[in-house]
């Protein structure tokens, strides 16, 4: 050890430092890369989801390959335990009373896309539509890829900003991000969001989904930690 | 070897430039790296690829190379066979007034090498620091449920920086391989001619390093 201390006389230990500085800019990133991120989405527009880091949607699928539903053959169901079962074009949807909003899309792995514009028709709607008959306690949802499904409870439905989507940032919802028609659950995780959107069922109770099977929360409302406790106590 | 071996002789001596221990760890490095960066394409651009391809798979690949990362370079250091890994270390941690002059001219101020330049010891530096924050922060994502949503988001952030760092040095790091064909002829033999060192190392060669066989 001493040869090497003394043939290191007048040298300035800069490994060390670079590693402690390089580590700690790495340390902050994740401690401050979300509101870092917020800002360059803010200040750079549409520039900001280009940049590594920036706010980009990845994504996922269960089955390895993307659903391929034509615009004209899309139909969703309505089932289950309501007086008036019914299935749906594409062209019906877009016919009743749409709803607009812009939400920020939160994963539960940890990206975010902030002011994500959707459009559709309200499952609220729908489900008086349908006429929901008192034995129902939630709503499952179906994939069209055959997989995946979801469920909320009565009155998580029924939020005004539960849509059934045919519209994100101002065009169709594209296959990718679950098109031609996906459910938006904002105030929950991404997971909650189902893609290719093939069947809306009433049951007595909430049938876990593909992700909440896998380890999810049931109910994965965005409160800031793991999803377990629930910021909307009336809503469970 | 005595000094006037050397001066008889001084093309013929061949110098020890990475032992066996070394260029394992490189290559395996090397290879674990190589495997994370063509996994991390489809993942991250997994858009635009749209069809087709085994996602679970994929990632699955990612995760396990990347939790074996940081396992070459902490091998070839422990244990007696690390001695000229943990020497070389510590040649790439400290920097004479002269290196950091260099790489702050970006290589226009007349420099004594050692066995390595101010840029194989940044690249190094780098590299290292690299493995720590993508290592940490990778395990954040895959295990994200022990950590609150905006750490998550955080290192999304700095997996994705470090990552494109990553990119473009390796990129750089192999460009001047392949332009330097005696450096990179020495990570796969681990030998090096004394005339070479005489240009590129000069500080090492004054030490008188280890010789090796032909």
């Amino acid at each position: 050890m001493s040869e090497h201390a003394e043939s290191n006389i007048g040298k300035v230990r800069v490994g060390r430092r670079a590693f402690i500085g390089l580590a700690a800019l790495g340390a902050a990133g994740i401690a401050f890369g979300a509101d870092a991120q917020r800002l360059f989405a803010n200040k750079l527009g549409s520039i900001g989801s280009l940049l590594p880091g920036g706010d980009h949607f990845r994504i996922y699928t269960i089955t390895g390959t993307l659903p391929y539903i034509s615009r004209r053959g899309y139909r969703l169901k309505v089932s289950g335990l309501v007086d008036h079962p019914a299935t749906f074009s594409l062209a019906q949807l877009e016919a009743m009373p749409s709803y607009s909003m812009v939400k920020d899309f939160q994963c539960v792995t940890g990206w975010r896309v902030p002011g994500v514009h959707w459009k559709g028709v309200q499952l609220s709607h729908l489900l008086s539509n349908a006429g929901v008959q008192p034995s129902a306690g939630a709503v499952s949802f179906d994939s069209y890829d055959g997989l995946d499904t979801e469920s909320l409870t009565i009155p998580q439905a029924h939020l005004a900003d539960v849509i059934v989507a045919y519209e994100m940032l101002g065009g169709p919802v594209t296959r990718e991000h679950g098109g031609p028609v996906r459910l938006v659950v904002p105030q929950m995780y991404g997971y909650k969001s189902l893609k290719w959107l093939s069947g809306i069922r009433l049951v007595e109770n909430v049938e876990p989904g593909y992700w909440e099977l896998n380890g999810y929360p049931v109910n994965g409302w965005l409160d800031g930690s793991t999803g377990a406790t629930n910021p909307n106590p009336n809503l469970t | 070897m005595t000094s006037d071996t050397a001066i008889r002789t001084p093309s013929v001596r061949v110098l020890l430039r990475f032992d066996g221990v070394q260029r394992t760890a490189h290559w395996v490095n090397a290879g674990l790296f190589l495997t994370l960066m063509f996994t991390a394409i489809p993942l991250y651009y997994g858009s635009f690829f749209g069809v087709v391809f085994p996602r679970h798979d994929i990632q699955m690949i990612h995760l396990w190379c990347g939790l074996a990362l940081p396992v070459p370079i902490l091998v070839s250091l422990a244990g007696p066979w690390g001695r000229r890994m943990r020497a070389d270390v510590r040649r790439v941690s400290y920097w004479t007034r002269n290196e950091i002059e260099w790489l702050r001219t970006l290589g226009r101020t007349p420099i004594k090498a050692d066995k390595f330049n101010p840029g194989q010891k940044a690249n190094a530096i780098f590299t290292a620091a690299a493995i720590a924050v993508l290592f940490v922060s990778g395990y954040i994502l895959q295990w994200f449920r022990f950590f609150p949503v905006s750490w998550r988001a955080g290192a999304t952030f700095s997996h994705d920086i470090f990552a494109l760092a990553v990119f473009i040095a390796v990129a750089g790091h192999v460009v001047l391989a392949v332009t330097h064909p005696q450096s990179l002829k020495s990570m796969f033999t681990g030998k090096i001619s004394e005339r070479w060192a005489a240009r590129r190392a000069s500080t090492w060669l004054a030490e008188d390093p280890e010789t090796t066989d032909h």
